[in-house]
């Protein structure tokens, strides 16, 4: 086999499929996070522990009630959204009025009872979870393994943002989020119903990383603290893109899980910083993000 | 962050009267609490008190809410571990050795941070600390999970045995009076003044002449390098520099001990650590509990109880406190 760099190619590739994968979560994350930032104002600190209970609902259902992966697909994102909902409307709902760092803050809170509560229950290590029979094995590209489960989440990741920004920027329900996000008091004159607009795009929102979780189950275990640490670095993802636009955030999640896989190769040491590092480089040289506007 | 409306009058020429009798009351507690309770324990509040202070002058007098505080406050204490167990400094080098690194740190980090305003700041300061934690996991000087463990308290100045608890309590009391003392000064300056213009209309602010960016970065490295004493002395009380000072938990019970004392007020940072603290030895066979109880103050806090305890109490006195 040829070699790339002193790097053999499978070493190489895999680690870039890797990033991929890193990379989806990223942006299905950052992409619910700046969702729900235009809209309700709100940085939702608790995405990280709601996309962990996105891969914990999916644990539930195939360990009590017999339900396997292609049920938790479904029932999971819809079960954390409704979550979400309820959050929204007894919590979130009270603080609206304030100064939105407040809203860091009660996320924040809300982020350590729900870790906690997971964490007394099964510990800190991780609950296996199978990859469905339907997706393993893998194919040899030649220049690489590429196993069938890290395909499908890739593509399973791409559509679903793909699909969101298409509803976002090409529906009438995408018209009306836009314009609640631009003057909420304006198109509530116009006869829509803003606070349940607000309502559903929260649940959408952690719906969003409820179903990156169940993604991540197979490949990363089903553990209480999977998204303390994955927030931080999605928050510094959402720093260098910037929330003002929808392709930016998928574009920044996937370019920077990939530049994460590749520092794997290439120096191992800087894979856990280097998303804060290009943060400070673009902090450096554009304060706005990358596809921010100035403010 | 807009604090409770009470401290936003000018600043008076002499300091209130019922200011001073807080403050007596403080010192008279501080004084007679190691008496009272295991002086390792009181000293413990004392750091986290000061710790929570210089936090506030950032978020209750600047608007600005740091979410990486544990970086200054964590990295000092390695610093200050360092130096008194490898190099053989005396505690006030070390301590100081602590403090001037955080100061440093707090530089780097404020310079990127003012960058952006508002929630973003929150990030990127989040950011940037836990960057700071995985160079603390993996330099070779902190001992990764280890942390530095043993480290000397040695004689301060060549004559105060820290060995003795009662001698370090009084020490760490000295310290915390002298931070405290400070920040109080900076807040009741024209400096402080201009501070919370800025934090009341940063574009005011800027139109009447004031570099409104130079203000917040000073303001920014004062309280890492408050922050960074308080971990330089807390090195030295428990002997100990861990990888849980830099963690994002700290920089999150930074936040809420201010949050649950009182935004922006003079004493409450330090009503909010000793709760905190003493909530935390008091519930600690409750295990992970402690992290679930937390959270819901943190909710109940910011849902009800905005004004924090010493909030509270300044309204119902009718007085700042």
């Amino acid at each position: 086999m040829f070699e790339l760099l002193g790097i053999p190619p499978q070493a190489l590739f895999g680690q870039v499929m890797l990033g991929l994968i890193n990379g989806a979560f990223y942006a299905m994350l950052s992409l619910g996070l700046a969702v729900i930032f235009g809209l309700l104002n709100i940085i939702n600190f608790a995405h990280g522990a709601l996309y962990m209970m996105g891969a914990f609902v999916a644990w539930f259902l195939l360990q009590y009630l017999g339900l396997g992966y292609w049920w938790a697909l479904v029932i999971s994102p819809l079960a954390v959204g409704l979550l979400g909902a309820a959050l929204e409307r007894l919590l979130l709902k009270r603080i609206y009025g304030l100064d939105h760092l407040y809203g860091l803050l009660l996320t924040f809170g809300l982020a350590l009872i729900i870790q906690g509560l997971f964490q007394n229950e099964f510990g800190s290590s991780g609950q296996p979870y199978a990859v469905p029979p339907a997706l393993q094995g893998g194919h040899n590209l030649g220049f690489m393994f590429l196993p069938t489960y890290r395909a499908w989440v890739v593509g399973v990741s791409l559509t679903v943002c793909l699909v969101t920004w298409f509803v976002i920027e090409r529906t009438k329900l995408g018209s009306y989020l836009r314009a609640a996000t631009e003057n909420p008091a304006l198109v509530q004159a116009f006869g829509i119903n803003v606070p349940r607009l607000i309502t559903i795009t929260y649940g959408f929102g952690v719906g969003l990383a409820a179903l990156a979780g169940i993604l991540a189950a197979p490949i990363y275990q089903v553990n209480p603290l999977m998204g303390a640490d994955l927030i931080i670095v999605v928050f510094a993802v959402v720093v260098i893109g910037g929330m003002g636009s929808i392709l930016g955030s998928i574009l920044t999640g996937f370019g920077l899980g990939v530049m994460e896989g590749l520092t794997k190769v290439f120096y191992p040491e800087a894979s856990n910083t280097v998303v804060f590092i290009i943060m400070v480089i673009v902090l450096l040289i554009r304060p706005a993000g990358l596809f921010g506007r100035a403010s | 962050m807009r604090s409770n409306g009470a401290s936003t009058e000018l600043a008076p020429a002499r300091t209130p009267r019922h200011l001073l009798i807080a403050f007596g009351i403080m010192v008279v507690i501080g004084v007679v609490a190691p008496f009272l309770m295991y002086p390792l324990f009181a000293a413990k509040v004392l750091c986290f008190a000061l710790f929570a202070c210089a936090f506030n002058l950032l978020i209750g007098y600047t608007g600005l809410l740091s979410f990486g505080h544990a970086a200054f406050f964590g990295f000092a204490a390695y610093v200050t571990g360092h130096g008194a167990k490898v190099w053989g400094l005396p505690p006030e080098l070390a301590i100081l050795a602590g403090t001037a690194a955080a100061a440093v740190l707090g530089l780097a980090f404020g310079m990127l941070a003012i960058r952006r305003q508002g929630i973003y700041f929150a990030m990127i300061t989040l950011a940037l600390a836990q960057m700071l934690f995985f160079f603390c996991v993996q330099a070779p000087f902190t001992g990764g999970e280890d942390g530095i463990q043993g480290i000397p308290r040695g004689m301060m100045f060549g004559i105060l045995n820290l060995e003795n608890s009662l001698t370090l309590y009084f020490v760490v009391l000295g310290i915390f009076l002298a931070g405290f003392l400070l920040i109080y000064r900076t807040v009741h300056s024209p400096f402080g003044q201009v501070l919370k213009a800025i934090r009341e209309n940063e574009a005011r602010a800027t139109s009447l002449g004031y570099n409104a960016d130079q203000y917040k970065l000073i303001a920014f490295v004062l309280s890492a390098t408050l922050s960074g004493l308080a971990g330089s002395t807390k090195a030295i009380v428990f002997q100990l520099a861990s990888l849980t000072d830099v963690h994002w938990g700290m920089s999150g019970e930074v936040v809420l001990m201010t949050l649950l004392g009182g935004l922006g007020t003079t004493f409450g940072p330090v009503a909010g650590a000793a709760i905190l603290i003493s909530m935390q030895n008091y519930l600690a066979q409750l295990g992970g509990w402690v992290i679930v109880v937390q959270g819901v103050i943190f909710v109940v806090c910011v849902l009800t109880f905005r004004r924090g305890v010493i909030g509270e109490l300044a309204r119902l006195l009718k007085k700042p406190l």
